[in-house]
């Protein structure tokens, strides 16, 4: 029986990576380029339409978001310094897609995570020095974030129950309990606004050679680096991609269901959690009752824009935090809410979606 | 016969299509009469799927044309080929098993927004009346029979329109009333002026069936038997001849099992017991058992076979030996240890194995290469894993051996193993779980969608494995294959054993009985 090919090359390299022809690996990664580019071009030109009906001017705000995001000093050192807590979330994400778990309970995970950093930090900083306090607060932010997707994956892993409404309900209920802990019981008695204590600037992640960027970032490359190999080389990625494209395979072949999926969970939560960290000791400092940047949700198509890829999930970080950062200030100059970002994300999954179709029907037609 | 019968319907001219690595058509013609069952055969590998699924618009050819009643044809998607009147029976079936079956026939079908369901009833009806079968069109698919199954699967490939249909390999999984009955679909459309072609690798149906036969080896078409060379000549000459045409005029017929029955029943009978299945029961949905008190003993080196129909608790056997399956009561050993409560992975330690009848739904995954298929039972051991890094070079080592030892036809080892052929990804399948010392090996119809000459040698791997002290356990709705390959049989009704028998040509009958339910 001839089956047609999976419609997405979906980690087509990693099984092949010396395949023979290397003319055939070229035209292969060339339409992995294009089906992952293509989206952007297509969503920044039908975002410019948007922008003219609107009455606005395409090439200022794009050349806006450019120069304050990317070529402005300042501006490229806030776009370096958000990468870092979406590169982590991103990492957590490239766990649990390519195993077919749709873990959407980042922001829950993250917030909260977040909420007791925030609160931990200030009381440990004065009797700690850096090199006890930043992996105590790391391992607390990853354990608070796992703990919170524990529930999600005992009901996914004993009861088959659909992963993405329990881990939207987990999302909701932790930016409640975040609130209420923040008002309850870490709020700042010194300050009449519901916040925690603020960690003392020199007690936050050391920063780059000078520069404003802290070392977060570092943090969230070497943990997408290190997803990235985990998922390609290790036996333990392997079986995680196998459960997400045939899981009936995976029983059969004798892998442990149960425990492979509340370990994707677990780590994939936990990333999120640490993602948490990265912000807070590295950035703010401080957490507000009902913070959330929903950084979560929009890291979400990004992911599968780069195919679970690590370097390219690092350069689409990368462009996407220009264009929150420039996107800001682009907005702010051309009159528009801030959402226009989200506009431009959203465009970016659905031209997604068109251009794997497109892609896949040509499979089907044998001019692959 | 009259000319406008014996002028093609539909003619494949010259089509050639290749895949990366082999040519899988070279310039094959290929017609189609009027009223006729076209039968399409050949080896693993040789190129049938992939010629009709040319016909069906799943693939498009690299050269050639497609002619419809003498006019050339674009095919370039199913939906141009179901629009042609040409239908096709794929292995796997497209029916939704949650839907009811006139809900699949509007799913695939239905273009306008709307259902309709009133011009749906009465198509549905044409149709039954067509095939002359009964099928209730309220009746849940994954209700209904394998044979009824096939028959909506038969319909639903005619529902736009009826001129032609293709049926891959469609008897593998039927019982032997289900093929007879299959066999009379087929003759009634032929009668109605429908073109049918019928691919198989069971010589007896192809003769039984097919009013012409056409023989395909590596992608070229290498004969073709006309109605009249087959009339007068006896079914034995036919099939020798076919067999010549199928895998080349060197090859003899395929060498059966040698038999020394008796000598290997003396040596039988001084190997230890070294696999027991005790009282085994399993729950199904409803009220009956799904297994029920199943008690079995096998000796080292002992392969015995497991006949019955279809559906009758063969496959949950298998799966609660290879522990894919809780069981509600009863205890498996192996030597004298209880293992019904171990894991899968733990009994592929121990050396149980299983070879999966659904090698695409859980025995591969199709997206990854032959050789991550190889080993997809050994994730994270030596040599394959060292540290858990994963070491390609052994991998693809190891999956070249098994290639060769197998005679896998593929260009090479890394190709995504959905590129396979059925047969050929059928040898890898059976040719995994007998790497690395397998002690007992579940066989589930390990010989499903194999040719012949593929089918004898894995028969005779089964065997000679077991001489070398592998104790099998040989699932098949084949009975002359269990018996040539078994020592004793066991009849498996409704869960139960029905009784068991040393194997020797001639108890066909007394299994048959034993397959309906009558005891022993
Ligand atoms: N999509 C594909 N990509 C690459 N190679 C393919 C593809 N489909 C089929 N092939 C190759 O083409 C050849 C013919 O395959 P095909 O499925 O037509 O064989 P077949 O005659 O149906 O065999 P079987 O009896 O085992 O089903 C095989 O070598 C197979 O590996
Ligand atoms: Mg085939």
């Amino acid at each position: 029986m001839t089956v047609p090919l999976s419609p997405a090359p979906e980690n087509d390299d990693l099984d092949h990576p010396r395949s023979d022809k290397a003319e055939s690996r070229l035209k292969r990664s060339l339409t992995t380029i294009s089906v992952s580019v293509l989206p952007v071009v297509a969503a920044i030109i039908v975002g410019g339409l948007l922008l003219l009906v609107l009455g606005r001017n395409p090439f200022l705000f794009y050349s806006n978001v450019i120069s304050h995001g990317l070529i402005g000093s300042l501006g490229r050192q806030e776009s370096l310094i958000r990468m870092a807590p979406l590169l982590l979330l991103a990492a957590g994400l490239m766990v649990a897609f390519p195993a077919g778990i749709w873990n959407l309970g980042g922001d829950g995970q993250f917030v909260l995570a977040g909420v007791v950093v925030a609160a931990l930090g200030p009381q440990m900083a004065p009797y700690t020095n850096g090199w006890i306090l930043f992996p105590v607060l790391f391992v607390v932010a990853f354990a608070v974030g796992a703990a919170w997707s524990i529930v999600p994956g005992i009901m996914k892993a004993w009861l088959g129950m659909n992963e993405i409404i329990t881990t939207l309900m987990a999302t909701f209920l932790g930016l409640r309990l975040s609130a209420l802990l923040v008002k309850e019981f870490f709020a700042d008695p010194s300050t009449t606004v519901p916040q925690t204590k603020v960690l003392p600037v020199k007690d936050r992640l050391p920063r780059i050679f000078g520069t404003r960027v802290n070392i977060g970032l570092v943090i969230g490359i070497v943990a997408i680096l290190g997803v990235h190999y985990m998922m390609t080389r290790t036996a333990f990625g392997l079986r995680l991609r196998i459960v997400g494209m045939n899981p009936a395979a995976a029983v059969h072949a004798g892998m442990n269901m149960k425990a492979l999926t509340m370990s994707i969970f677990l780590i994939s939560s936990g990333l999120a959690g640490m993602a948490a960290a990265v912000q807070i000791v590295g950035v703010d400092g401080v957490v507000r009752a009902e913070w959330n940047p929903a950084f979560g949700f929009t890291i979400v198509p990004l992911v599968f824009l780069a195919r679970f890829n690590g370097p390219a999930v690092i350069g689409f970080v990368g462009a996407f935090a220009v264009l929150q950062i420039g996107g800001e200030w682009a907005s702010r100059q051309a009159d528009l809410p801030n959402y226009f970002v989200v506009v431009l994300v959203a465009l970016m999954l659905l031209f997604l979606a068109v251009s794997e179709y497109l892609q896949s029907r040509s499979v089907r037609a044998g001019e692959r | 016969m009259d000319d406008d019968e014996l002028k093609p319907a539909v003619e494949l001219v010259d089509i050639t299509k290749a895949f990366p690595g082999v040519v899988a058509n070279d310039a094959i013609s290929f017609s189609l009469r009027r009223g006729e069952v076209h039968i399409l055969l050949g080896e693993n590998g040789a190129g049938k799927s992939t010629l009709i699924s040319i016909l069906s618009g799943m693939l498009t050819p690299d050269a050639g044309q497609i002619i419809i009643d003498g006019e050339p044809a674009e095919i370039r998607s199913p939906r141009d080929a179901l629009d042609a009147g040409i239908g096709t029976v794929y292995q796997h079936s497209l029916l939704v098993p949650t839907l009811t079956v006139l809900d699949n026939m509007m799913l695939g079908t239905n273009r306008s927004f709307r259902l309709d369901r009133v011009h749906a009833q009465k198509r549905m009806h044409e149709l039954t009346q067509l095939l002359d079968v009964e099928i209730d069109p309220d009746a849940r698919v994954g209700d209904l029979a394998l044979g009824q199954r096939q028959q909506a699967e038969i319909i639903r490939a005619l529902w736009s329109s009826e001129r032609v249909l293709v049926l891959d390999e469609p008897t593998s999984m039927l019982t032997p009333q289900g093929v007879q009955s299959l066999g009379r679909v087929m003759r009634r459309l032929a009668e109605r002026g429908l073109s049918v072609v019928f691919i198989t690798h069971k010589l007896n149906e192809a003769i039984d069936f097919g009013d012409r036969i056409t023989v395909l080896r590596r992608g070229r078409k290498v004969g073709e038997l006309e109605p009249l060379q087959m009339v007068g000549k006896g079914v034995d000459d036919l099939k020798d001849e076919i067999i010549a045409l199928m895998f080349g005029a060197s090859s003899a017929g395929a060498d059966a099992n040698p038999s020394g029955n008796i000598e290997k029943a003396e040596w039988l009978d001084q190997q230890p017991v070294c696999f027991r299945l005790v009282d085994v029961e399993i729950q199904g949905d409803g009220p009956k058992p799904i297994l029920d008190g199943i008690t079995l003993e096998l000796r080292r080196g002992e392969v015995l076979g497991i006949a019955g129909i279809d559906g009758n608790g063969q496959k949950e056997l298998a799966e609660v030996i290879a522990g894919q399956r809780p069981l509600l009561h009863g205890q498996v050993y192996l030597d004298d240890k209880e293992i019904q409560r171990l894991s899968v992975a733990k009994r592929q330690d121990l050396g149980i194995r299983y070879v999966t009848d659904d090698r695409h739904g859980e025995g591969t995954v199709g997206q990854l290469s032959i050789a991550i298929n190889s080993v997809i039972k050994r994730i994270g051991q030596r040599p394959f894993w060292r540290r858990t890094r994963i070491r390609h070079a052994v991998i693809n080592e190891f999956a070249r051996t098994m290639i060769a030892e197998q005679d896998v036809r593929t260009p090479n080892e890394k190709v995504p193993i959905a590129t396979l052929s059925g047969g050929n990804m059928q040898k890898i399948v059976v040719g995994r779980e007998l790497a690395k010392g397998p002690r007992v090996v579940v066989y589930n119809k390990p010989t499903y969608g194999l040719d012949v000459k593929t089918m004898q040698v894995v028969l005779n791997q089964i065997v000679e494995q077991a001489r070398r002290g592998t104790t099998a356990i040989l699932i098949s709705t084949e009975l002359d294959e269990l018996i040539s390959a078994s020592d004793r049989i066991a009849v498996m009704y409704e869960g139960r054993i029905t009784g068991i028998l040393p194997s020797r040509p001639g108890i066909e009958a007394q299994l048959g009985e034993l397959m309906t339910g009558a005891s022993a």
